[in-house]
C-alpha cells in the first residue's frame, strides 16, 4: 500500500517517465481512495499548463521590449567587434 | 553563404531583438538576464558565418538564444549559493524527502485545498500574477531545473547532461519544484 508520501513522488516522477505497471497500479488503487492525492495529482499538471500557457503569453505580449538602454547597449556591442 | 556583419546584426536586432528578449524573458524571469542573453546571441551571431538562409533568421536567432538561456539556467543549478549553509546547499540533490509536507506515517501533514479555476479575466491576469510571484520565490537551482523540463520540454537525458547530473537528481529537484510551487499557489491563490 503506499503511503501519500510515496504517492505523490510518483506522481511527480509519472510527469517524467513511464511509470512501471507495478506503480501505476499501486498508484491508481490509491488515488481511488484518496482524493487528496487525486487532487495534488491534479493540481501539478494544472501548474504545468498554466506554466506554459503563461511562458507562451509573454512570448506574445509585444509590449514587452527591450529597453531604449539595452537596445544602445547590444548595438554598441555589435559595433565593437568590427572595429 | 551569408557573411555576417554589422548591418545584418544591427538589422536582426531591431526586427527580431523584441521577440528574442521575450523569449528569454519568459524562461529566465530576469530582465538583466534576458537583456545579456539577447547580447550574447546577436555578438555570436555576428561572429558565426554559419547562417546560410536554411531557415528563417529568427528561428536561427532563437536556436543560439536557447543555448545561452540554457547555459545560465546550467550555471544556476550547479552553483552553490553563498548565503546556504553547508547541509542546505546541495540537499536538493541528496535528501528527496518533503518532511515538512508529511507526516511520520506518510500522511499529508498539510492537506492539498481545492482551487477554485480563475474564472474570467480579471482572475485569469490575478492567477498568473500569483504564479510569476511563486515562479520568483522557488529556489534559483529548482527555478532552473523546473523551467528546463517543464517549459523547454527538454528529455530528462538531455538536462541530466546539460546540467551534469544524475536522472535521480533531477527527479528529486523537480518533485521538490513542484511541491513548493503547488504551495506556494494554494497560499497565495486562495489566501488572496
Amino acid at each position: 500500500m503506499l503511503t501519500c508520501k510515496q504517492a505523490s513522488q510518483l506522481l511527480s516522477q509519472s510527469l517524467e517517465r513511464r511509470l512501471t505497471r507495478g506503480e501505476r497500479f499501486r498508484l491508481r488503487f490509491h488515488l481511488l481512495l484518496c482524493k487528496l492525492c487525486k487532487r495534488f495529482g491534479q493540481q501539478i499538471v494544472g501548474l504545468r499548463n498554466a506554466i506554459r500557457q503563461q511562458v507562451k503569453l509573454t512570448e506574445q505580449n509585444k509590449e514587452i521590449k527591450l529597453s531604449k538602454d539595452a537596445v544602445k547597449r547590444i548595438t554598441q556591442a555589435i559595433n565593437l567587434i568590427h572595429h | 553563404m551569408v557573411a555576417m556583419h554589422t548591418q545584418t546584426t544591427s538589422d536582426w536586432l531591431a526586427e527580431h531583438g523584441d521577440y528574442l528578449y521575450r523569449f528569454a524573458l519568459a524562461r529566465l524571469r530576469d530582465s538583466h538576464q534576458a537583456e545579456d542573453v539577447v547580447q550574447e546571441t546577436m555578438l555570436a551571431a555576428l561572429q558565426n558565418n554559419s547562417f546560410a538562409g536554411q531557415s528563417s533568421p529568427r528561428t536561427w536567432l532563437t536556436g543560439i538564444l536557447k543555448h545561452k538561456i540554457i547555459d545560465v539556467l546550467r550555471k544556476q543549478v550547479r552553483e552553490v549559493s553563498l548565503g546556504e549553509s553547508a547541509d542546505h546547499g546541495n540537499d536538493f540533490l541528496e535528501r528527496p524527502d518533503m518532511d515538512e509536507f508529511f507526516m511520520e506515517d506518510g500522511h499529508w501533514a498539510d492537506k492539498p485545498q481545492a482551487w477554485g479555476k480563475p474564472d474570467g479575466e480579471l482572475e485569469q491576469k490575478q492567477f498568473f500574477g500569483v504564479l510569476q510571484n511563486c515562479m520568483e520565490k522557488l529556489p534559483k537551482k529548482l527555478a532552473a531545473i523546473f523551467t528546463l523540463r517543464d517549459i523547454e520540454e527538454e528529455e530528462n537525458e538531455k538536462i541530466c547532461k546539460d546540467l551534469e547530473i544524475t536522472t535521480t537528481n533531477a527527479w528529486v529537484m523537480l518533485y521538490r519544484a513542484r511541491m513548493t510551487l503547488r504551495k506556494c499557489l494554494e497560499l497565495n491563490w486562495i489566501g488572496r
